[in-house]
């Protein structure tokens, strides 16, 4: 095909991709948004295998074959676990960007190409892919698990980090400035490498909704230097769509926690807090089953706050058992979905979908606050920081000046918790002690099957 | 292709990305960054690129491991993106 017939392709698929985000504003249009990408995609791919210089398919039908027997099943995990999944595709991304910028970069060294522009965009490209990879990976890690989930800090981490990076500059720049200097070529990558492990080993769980944004972002912004290296405009406009997505995300994930970048990065949020956990001891009333179901059957309006213990214990179906037999008694249950609650950004969103909920039900915190003085009973199930009244108030409360649910203004608030233990950040929650709280302890999933059943009229 | 009008295109691109998802609904959050992680292995194209003229054994190993990566990333981004927005279901009329 001729170099001008495979632009035009790529300008019709530049344009779907558009499209497909375009389509994800409303639910009802979403679906046709996948359909656009995977045309996109087809012919982006299709117009490449084309180009004359393609001589030989071998190697890239087997790759092909081979990521697509990987990626299918990897469709398939558990909805509670498509943060490890998005954080692992960001890793696959970003060595995608970076080996392709490796081979580049060797290729224009052996054929004398190698111009001071090119090394630019090279030393973007494989410095952005391969601090993705590796940093998504260990974000894959703390999400599954693997890895302690909890921030990992030492002494002058924040020296170490800036050293790291510092040296990756300095190295890009020497590159760009004498390009001779291959020898620093290697070294980059492996300072690429170190430096996506360290940023992301400091950060903790419940930081993980920016993270995995920021990540995003960084694997958007490698396709697009790699645009720039190859020369390709439809690398850099759909690497452009997926940096700006990612960076719009990051932005709202912040703004959530009002924390900024820097702080996200650098301030190992977990071990401050810690610090300053002055703990006063004080008495927290606990409920029993049968008593949150007789109060929840009295009330007229009632809102549930899911939080990530919800994604942990799986609880969504039961949580969904007990929203039909309420709704069922002519009681307005809604959801109110904190925006950095979960592990990524609109992970309780999923979930609530996956159990079949409407999701016509679920309110954003800034649209469910200024009812919250007229619901009957709020249902805190699994979420910690995000209804703590702290953050209103209390200036020494590392929270202080997030956006919250404000659970606390509901008439009645029934917390429903493994045990007294402080959330992620180790905070001590004021809104377990407050006079309208009642706990409710155990497993999310076991408590919400109980509730349900006890809803049900079953008793057992 | 000058690096200016590469300038161009991602100034442009950048904006109209902006603007896009600025739109997209929170409770989309979740399925719009799978399918921006598919859209991003758009990086195939460069891994194709690498491994199909044959330079050397070395790019065309690199390249193969790029096309295989974005290859999972499609693949697994787009199913799964699917796959969650057939979840999201208003209320049935009547309920």
């Amino acid at each position: 095909m001729s170099p001008q017939t495979i632009d035009v392709v790529y300008l019709v698929s530049a344009a779907l991709f558009i499209f497909s985000l375009k389509w994800m504003s409303d639910p009802t249009t979403a679906r046709n948004g996948v359909f656009a990408g995977v045309a996109a995609m087809v012919l982006a791919v299709a117009g490449t295998l084309l180009r004359p210089d393609i001589t030989s398919y071998t190697w890239i039908a087997i790759a092909i074959v081979l990521g697509t027997a990987v990626g299918v099943p990897l469709s398939w995990v558990p909805l509670t676990a498509v943060p490890q999944r998005t954080a692992l595709s960001h890793a696959f991304g970003g060595l995608a960007a970076g080996l392709v910028g490796i081979g580049k970069y060797y290729l224009f060294l052996h054929d004398g190409d190698l111009t001071a522009f090119r090394t630019g965009a090279i030393v973007f490209e494989v410095t952005f892919g391969l601090l993705t990879c590796t940093g998504s990976l260990v974000a894959a890690g703390k999400l599954q698990e693997v890895l302690p989930t909890r921030p990992v800090t030492y002494p002058g981490q924040n020296v170490v980090n800036f050293l790291l990076m510092g040296g990756a500059v300095a190295i890009g720049v020497a590159l760009v400035w004498r390009p001779e200097l291959t020898f620093l070529f290697p070294l980059l990558v492996l300072l690429a490498l170190a430096f996506g492990v360290l940023l992301v080993l400091p950060i903790g769980g419940a930081d993980m909704p920016t993270v995995i944004s920021l990540l995003n972002s960084y694997a958007g912004l490698a396709a697009v230097a790699m645009g720039f290296v190859l020369e390709n405009k439809l690398l850099i406009i759909a690497g452009a769509l997926d940096g700006s997505s990612g960076l719009i995300l990051s932005i709202m994930m912040c703004r959530a926690m009002n924390r900024s970048f820097t702080n996200v990065l650098f301030g190992a949020f977990g071990q401050v807090a810690a610090a300053s956990g002055a703990v006063e001891q004080r008495s927290a009333k606990i409920a029993t089953i049968e008593d949150a179901a007789q109060i929840l059957e009295n009330a007229d309006r009632v809102v549930i706050v899911p939080g990530y213990g919800m994604a942990v214990a799986q609880a969504q179906h039961r949580v969904r058992d007990v929203f039909e037999h309420l709704t069922k008694k002519g009681i307005d249950v809604r959801f109110a979905i904190h925006p950095v609650a979960g592990r990524m950004p609109g992970h309780m969103n999923v979930l609530l979908a996956e159990a079949e909920i409407p999701y016509d039900q679920l309110a954003e915190m800034d649209d469910i606050n200024p009812d919250m003085g007229q619901v009957d009973v709020c249902l805190v199930l699994g979420a910690n920081d995000v209804v703590n009244p702290a953050a209103r108030h209390d200036k020494t409360s590392p929270i202080f000046g997030m956006p919250i649910i404000d659970a606390d203004k509901a008439h009645t608030v029934i917390a429903i918790k493994r045990s007294m233990n402080p959330g992620f950040a180790g905070i001590e929650n004021e809104l377990y002690f407050a006079d309208n709280t009642l706990m409710l302890f155990g497993d999310a999933k076991a408590v919400m099957g109980d509730l349900a059943r006890q809803l049900s009229g079953e008793t057992h | 292709m000058d690096f200016i009008t590469g300038l161009f295109v991602f100034m442009l691109a950048t904006f109209i990305g902006l603007d896009v998802i600025r739109r997209v609904s929170r409770l989309l959050h979740t399925p719009l960054m799978s399918l921006t992680n598919a859209i991003s292995a758009i990086a195939i194209v460069g891994a194709i690129i690498l491994a199909g003229p044959q330079h050397d054994a070395v790019s065309t190993i690199l390249g193969a491991v790029a096309v295989f990566a974005s290859t999972t990333n499609i693949v697994s981004g787009f199913l799964i993106t699917d796959r969650m927005l057939k979840m999201f279901k208003k209320r049935e009329p009547g309920k």
